[in-house]
């Protein structure tokens, strides 16, 4: 083979449910092992706040969409020699095919490196594939392709119901599910039918076990299995919406190694070149199975499976597809033996998924065939019981492990547990807990009852725990036994001291910890080396558990640990810019001569790669663990800024610690983060904020919003997105969401304040040292306030305000700075009418848009945090810095289409999944790059408009004109129509979905006719009239483009207008800065 | 926790580890190994070959697919690799007694009851192993309430305790494979019987050479090759003679001294489902299945002979092979059970040389 100069890295987009930060991990790799070899990287990738899109790791990098249009003006302009399509996720995959059925990687001869094209389609196609596996007698579900509604049903008498519909050539099972009649199958079809141009409907084998081996193969035909895991949940629950333990725990070696030959003989006869992923299902009375699904590219599990083992697929991948065979590689974590090997694992994993379902209006509960969850963690345990209940700690929704949780309200245990939710693991405990038999939980759930038998381990120590009246009468093997099933100190304290309330203070933890010190009763570090001891590894890959009695690691008490504190499971609100945050403070630690450490365990992350950091902690974030680990290290400081809202809640507890946090100080976050204290602060130094108060019943309520006036909003404290805030117009939605605000937590009061409308939100940016500012970004919603700032369009620099407003902005974050005496990154959220500042929140850590401004500006922030918080004096950049010929412009991508039911609608609790960031040379620009890469396209013919109330009416007029000016037809819903009626806007009156009457709104976007959406809601809460939520989600389970708000469609349409896509320049990130 | 007896397990260099029975109580001596496969222990603590050894699993969480029942198949239990137990202890980190699976029949905890052999968890198995991994193996005894003697069972002939005592005939093939017994898996019978062959399976130093067959096998099996002194002269004339011959584990290390070639002692051997090997001269790698405390030097391999195969971890010789008559041998276990399927083509390949030479 000739070797490769110049490569294309496709990178997946925005975070979305079932492609999100796994990419980041499994593209970064990619690009480091292009590098060690001394080829030169382009990458494509919009997701503006990942890892990969670092100066230092891609050559080249564009921040445009992942589309071909897009991909071959980029290799136009390159010329690169070879394309990398696995590590992308399905967005680079099926962007890969397209180039390639277009002939466009022939015209510019362009090689794929890894699997063959021909081959990554064949396992795309179901039909074909399963002719494939066929022909080497490998078993398939039943299964019939059919390209109408009537086929299917046509299908299911060969078949018999229950039986599964699929969509082809979708993200992790889009419109897929179960069907158990006609009915269902009619509704389920047509939906799938949305998606793709054939359907599958398939013989359903549920309460079979799934299990999913990762092959990797190379050119010389050597092929070796890395990792197998094997899901909790039986099959008929989406292998990412399932607990899934890594390796197998109930398979025999018979049944292991029957699915592991299978896997290679179907991976040779493919013909894949780097990673695949084979999943079965196996039936749990014989040794009968069926291949389920293949994955000729890297995926969620095979980042899961790098994490879970230490070998690194996506490195192995990238350089198998550069010609290496496995056997001429090195194990990375040994450096001594080879790379052909299958790890050994001396402890297990468990991942769960994390859901945030409540977030969304409507959606449904239950978890099955098609994936809502929108993060996951890694438990890491020598048994299974350990690792599950820190797993379940990880998660992030204040529960404590299996049990000593908060009560559940649980009507119909049974109906729960075979119609599993989000929250089925803690409907098993409750059913134990009434009385449920192994036996009973398993006719149920079908679970396997060997994990169930575990969880009932669980169950049974904490019974056997309440026995004893105090902890000091608790025997040492009892409380040893207790903490290797995975209690922590938390639960202990709440079994034992029966008075503990949930948020109760430190001190009982405390109390536990102590005496379990005095008793010796301490975990042990351990390292992941990938053999399982039987070599030394030179990585410090670790986790921490009771099942031992020495550590792996040498501590040096040398005073030059740093801690970083990740960010844990993504989730709404919460990711891959925080990933970026911690990986940029432990370069900079690094690069200072200090010992970088990491405490996180989010699987889909780079900061969880071990060679990011000096030792890698993959473990709990909890006080318990934190200080665990904090005792070991003893470090020079720990720092919480760059993780998100887990580690700076830490920051006080560890202040009463003594352990030196660095930056800001602990007491100042507080100030910050405790309205009271922040807005008394605000009162002294004069900075104005909207008038709010902190109240506990429903008079003080009422009598404040008399006095303020509605709107108001309504929330409660220390959240990061905004969990249950919410906006009401009178006084019946002020009754209504108070019952809802209070429901989600009883400790903190609700506060109330008032809610400005029309007003611009601002967001500065900034790094200061010892209150003084170093750097700062200041950017602008294009919504205004009311859509939360993780969902808002943001333009930075800032477009349409004021030089007034913006010299007050300074002015008052430089005094906030120095009153809260900031070292260190801080975000402050402004409110802005004219000229008239208020400031509505002040973070003092890394926020959402540091990346974004970080990159934009080229100034990475949290480098100058970093160096600021280990203590050095830093100098300020010289100010033409932040004066830039170009604009950012940050999108949010939703994920509405995965979550059933819910309503597409933006408010101010935040709903997005993902964003993006593209730079352009003006506003517009930047914007439709933008919009285009968060899944927008430029309508061709018909727009849809209803355009919600007065003031989006007028908003919408002018882009309106300019649709039709531009030879757009309008079709516009009855209040829309007559209002652009009156001001001569030609439009179709079209009738709402409940008239059947042409033309009816529902039937042209069920018939594709409509190529954009334009549905404004009627007032800022969220309950909708039934006619509107119809449109909205029609659009989105249609899969037609859908805007909500009227400034943002006002935005886009300008901005079609004035750019069509062949005008949009195609500029690398060099090119700007 | 008190319903679980406590016992010390105490090593040759002085390292103690308490932990807690699960197993037959009673104190017991031998040589320690780690195996870290994640898959299999119905058929390592049944596999010969440890026979003599105190084996310790580095997976963690095992007894959790309980042991399946005592079918026969062709004359051998179906599950098993031979009739008991040769393991003369187990210890792991964190066991099972709850089990579930379809084919299992009771739990591990009471298999080894009724075998007599002792098992402990609660240990710290990877402490366990790193000692082992940096000291080398070792003498180990597990002390329940009487202490006991180390015991060497290097220094005793172990193929002779599970050898067979009396020649047995296995299925009514084509091909008649002569399998001399020095531990046999009943694996390795299973996957000959597969290719129209009789195995006719004779103790270890049975005197085959008047025995009428077409293919010659030579079985793995416990301990130092360097005992099996008769089977060692046997081979040698066999050798001589240019039949085709395949011997695996044990058998290729006896080969190995009957073609001239010196074995040494490992440090702590090769036990996992994960050795990787390389087919010499090839880019043909294979994930094996290994079970070996000794291995032949590389450098010793003498003149028509050559390496067929060689650890890619630590280039020790996996494998030899003549250059003109078809004789080869492999370290590693081509019939697997437990571990990896992805060398089993060589059973193949040796009945391919047998119907050559027969035909």
């Amino acid at each position: 083979m000739i070797p490769i100069k110049k490569a294309l890295v496709l990178g997946s987009g925005a975070l979305k449910i079932g492609e999100a930060g796994e990419f980041d991990y499994s593209g970064s790799q990619a690009l480091k092992a292009l590098k060690e070899e001394g080829i030169e990287t382009v990458l494509i990738n919009p997701n503006i706040a990942t890892v990969q899109t670092s100066e230092d790791i891609a050559d080249k990098i564009y921040f445009l969409p992942v589309t071909t249009y897009f991909v071959e003006q980029i290799i136009e302009k390159e010329k690169p020699d070879g394309i990398l399509l696995a590590f992308g996720g399905q967005t680079a995959l099926n962007c890969g095919i397209e180039l390639f059925e277009k002939g466009i990687l022939k015209k510019h001869k362009l090689r794929v490196l890894g699997t063959p094209i021909e081959a990554i389609i064949e396992t795309e196609d179901r039909q074909k594939f399963a002719s494939l596996l066929h022909s080497i007698h490998v078993k398939t579900p039943t299964s019939l392709a059919v390209t109408s509604v009537d086929d299917a049903l046509e299908a299911t008498k060969k078949i018999g119901f229950p039986v599964i519909v699929r969509a082809a050539f979708t993200l992790g099972g889009q419109g897929s599910g179960f069907c158990f009649n006609i009915d269902e199958l009619r509704q389920l079809a047509g939906k799938a039918f949305s998606y793709s141009s054939q359907i599958l409907v398939e013989e359903s084998l549920k309460g079979w076990k799934e299990v999913e081996y990762e092959v990797v193969r190379d050119q010389y035909d050597n092929c070796i299995t890395v990792c197998n895991m094997e899901n909790f949940d039986p099959l008929g629950i989406h292998t990412g919406e399932s607990i899934v333990v890594a390796p197998s725990q109930t398979l025999t070696n018979s049944e292991y190694h029957k699915l592991r030959k299978l896997s290679i003989e179907i991976v040779k006869s493919v013909g894949i070149v780097g990673e695949c992923n084979v999943q079965y299902a196996l039936d749990p009375h014989s040794e009968d199975y069926r291949v389920i699904e293949v994955n000729a590219r890297l995926s969620r599990s095979s980042a899961l499976a790098s994490k879970a083992t230490g070998y690194p697929l996506a490195f192995v991948a990238a350089k198998l597809g550069l010609g290496y065979g496995l056997h001429e590689l090195k194990n990375s974590v040994t450096k001594t033996t080879t790379a052909f090997f299958e790890p050994a694992l001396d402890y297990l994993v468990v991942k769960i998924p994390r859901w945030d379902l409540n977030k969304f209006l409507g959606v449904s509960k239950e978890i099955g065939s098609s994936m809502k969850s929108v993060g996951e963690v890694m438990a890491i345990g020598r048994n299974f019981e350990e690792a599950i209940q820190k797993g379940l700690r990880m998660i992030g929704l204040g529960m404590h492990g299996f049990t000593a949780n908060k009560e559940l309200k649980i009507d119909d245990i049974e109906g729960e547990l075979s119609n599993p939710t989000d929250t089925r693991i803690f409907v098993i405990a409750e059913a134990f807990r009434q009385g449920w038999s192994v036996e009973d939980v398993f006719t149920a759930t079908k679970i396997d009852r060997w994990f169930l038998e575990k969880l009932k381990n669980i169950f049974d120590l904490e019974k056997e725990l309440q026995s004893f009246p105090q902890l000091t009468g608790l025997p040492d093997d009892v409380l040893l036994h207790a903490k290797r099933l995975g209690f922590s100190d938390f639960q202990l304290a709440r079994i034992l001291f029966s008075s503990l309330e949930i948020g109760s203070t430190d001190d009982e933890i405390l109390q536990v910890r102590d005496y379990r010190k005095s008793r010796n009763i301490v975990p042990f570090v351990k390292q992941i080396d990938t053999l399982a001891a039987e070599h030394p590894a030179v990585t410090n890959y670790l986790y921490m558990t009771y099942h031992g009695e020495e550590h792996d690691i040498d501590f040096e008490n040398d005073n030059k640990s740093v801690i970083v504190l990740g960010s844990g499971a993504y989730r709404i609100g919460s990711s891959v810019e925080f990933d970026w945050s911690g990986v940029n403070a432990l370069k900079t630690i690094k690069k200072k001569g200090y010992r970088s450490v990491m405490i996180n365990y989010n699987p889909e992350t780079v900061s969880t790669d071990y060679d990011i950091s000096d030792r890698l902690y993959f473990d709990e974030l909890s006080f318990e663990r934190t200080l665990d680990i904090i005792e070991l290290e003893q470090p020079f400081g720990v720092i919480v800024s760059t993780g998100g809202q887990i580690p700076n809640n830490l920051a006080m507890r560890f202040s009463r610690q003594n352990i030196p946090v660095l930056g800001t100080q602990p007491e100042f976050i507080d100030r910050a983060e405790n309205r009271h204290k922040f807005s008394a602060m605000l009162d002294k130094i004069g900075v104005d904020q909207p008038k709010w108060k902190e109240l506990s019943s429903m008079e003080d309520i009422f009598s404040f919003t008399e006095e303020v006036g509605f709107p108001v909003l309504i929330r409660p404290s220390y959240v990061l997105s905004g969990a249950a805030m919410n906006i009401v117009s009178n006084k019946d939605e002020l009754e209504h969401f108070l019952k809802l605000a209070t429901q989600v937590s009883k400790q903190y009061p609700v506060v109330v304040s008032k809610f400005l409308t029309d007003a611009k939100e601002i967001e500065m940016d900034a790094v200061a040292d010892k209150g003084e500012i170093v750097v700062y970004a200041i950017s602008e919603h294009i919504e205004f306030a009311g859509v939360h700032s993780g969902d808002a369009t943001i333009m930075f620099p800032p477009q349409k305000v004021y030089v007034e407003t913006i010299r007050r902005i300074k002015k008052i974050s430089r005094r906030i700075a120095e009153e809260l005496q900031i070292s260190g990154p801080f975000n402050i959220q402004f409110l802005a009418k004219d000229n008239d500042i208020k400031v509505i929140e002040c973070n003092l850590r890394a926020s959402r848009s540091l990346p974004f401004v970080s990159k934009v500006l080229k100034t990475n922030f949290i480098d100058y945090a970093t160096r600021i918080m280990l203590g050095e004096k830093v100098e300020k950049p010289n100010k033409s810095l932040f004066d830039i010929d170009y604009i950012g412009v940050k999108a949010s991508q939703f994920s509405f289409s995965r979550l059933s039911k819910a309503d597409p609608v933006l408010g101010v609790d935040m709903a997005s999944t993902g964003e993006v960031g593209c730079l352009g040379d003006d506003y517009y620009e930047a914007i439709l790059k933008a919009m285009l890469s968060v899944g927008h396209r430029i309508p061709k013919k018909n727009v849809l408009i209803s355009s919600g109330p007065m003031r989006s009416k007028t908003e919408l007029l002018e882009s309106a004109r300019l649709l039709v000016e531009n030879n757009y037809q309008l079709f516009t819903t009855k209040g829309t129509h007559d209002f652009f009626n009156k001001n001569a806007i030609p439009s179709t009156q079209v009738n709402w979905h409940d008239v059947k009457k042409e033309p009816n709104a529902y039937e042209l976007i069920k018939n594709k006719q409509i190529d954009l959406v334009i549905n404004i809601p009627k007032d800022l809460s969220r309950e909708e009239l039934d006619n509107d939520y119809t449109i909205r989600r029609a659009a989105v389970d249609f899969n037609v483009p859908l805007i909500t708000n009227a400034r943002l469609a006002s935005a886009f349409i300008f901005a079609i207008s004035r750019y069509k896509p062949e005008d949009l320049t195609v500029k690398s990130w060099d090119e700007y800065v | 926790m008190d319903k679980y007896k406590k016992a010390t397990l105490i090593l040759g260099d002085g390292s103690k580890f308490t932990g807690y029975s699960f197993g037959y109580e009673a104190s017991v001596a031998g040589e320690i190994v780690f195996n870290t496969a994640m898959t299999g222990y119905p058929e390592s603590l049944t596999d010969p070959s440890y026979r003599g050894q105190v084996l310790v699993l580095t997976y963690p969480s095992i007894g959790n697919y309980g042991v399946p029942g005592k079918t026969e198949k062709d004359g051998m239990p179906e599950f098993f690799e031979s009739e008991h137990i040769h393991v003369t202890a187990l210890i792991i980190s964190d066991y099972s007694a709850k089990y579930n699976h379809w084919n299992a029949s009771q739990s591990l905890g009471d298999w080894l009851k009724a075998e007599k052999v002792p098992g402990l968890f609660g240990i710290d198995t990877r402490k366990l192993t790193k000692i082992i991994r940096e000291k080398g193996c070792m003498l180990a005894k597990i002390v329940f309430d009487d202490d006991i003697a180390f015991f060497d069972p290097n220094k005793t002939n172990l193929v002779k305790e599970v050898s067979i005592k009396e020649k047995t005939v296995y299925g009514k093939g084509n091909y008649r494979i002569l399998l001399i017994d020095c531990g046999v898996k009943n694996n390795i019978i299973r996957y000959l019987l597969r290719y129209d062959t009789t195995v006719i399976r004779v103790p270890w130093d049975y005197n085959y050479l008047d025995e009428e067959f077409d293919g010659l096998f030579i079985s793995n099996g416990p301990g130092d090759p360097t005992q099996c002194i008769p089977t060692i002269g046997h081979l040698k004339v066999s050798i001589q003679k240019g039949q085709p011959v395949f011997g695996i584990c044990l058998g290729h290390q006896l080969t190995a001294l009957a073609s001239g070639a010196k074995t040494y002692k490992l440090k702590f051997g090769h036990r996992s489902h994960n050795q990787p090997v390389l087919q010499a001269g090839t880019n043909k790698a294979y994930l094996s299945s290994q079970n070996h405390g000794f291995a032949v030097e590389n450098a010793s391999i003498p003149d028509g002979w050559e390496s067929l195969f060689i650890n890619l971890n630590d280039q020790s010789n996996e494998g030899i092979r003549h250059k003109t008559k078809p004789i080869f041998t492999t370290q590693f276990h081509p019939e697997a059970s437990s571990g990896p399927t992805d060398t089993a083509f060589l059973f193949e390949e040796f009945i391919a040389a047998v119907k050559k030479v027969k035909s």
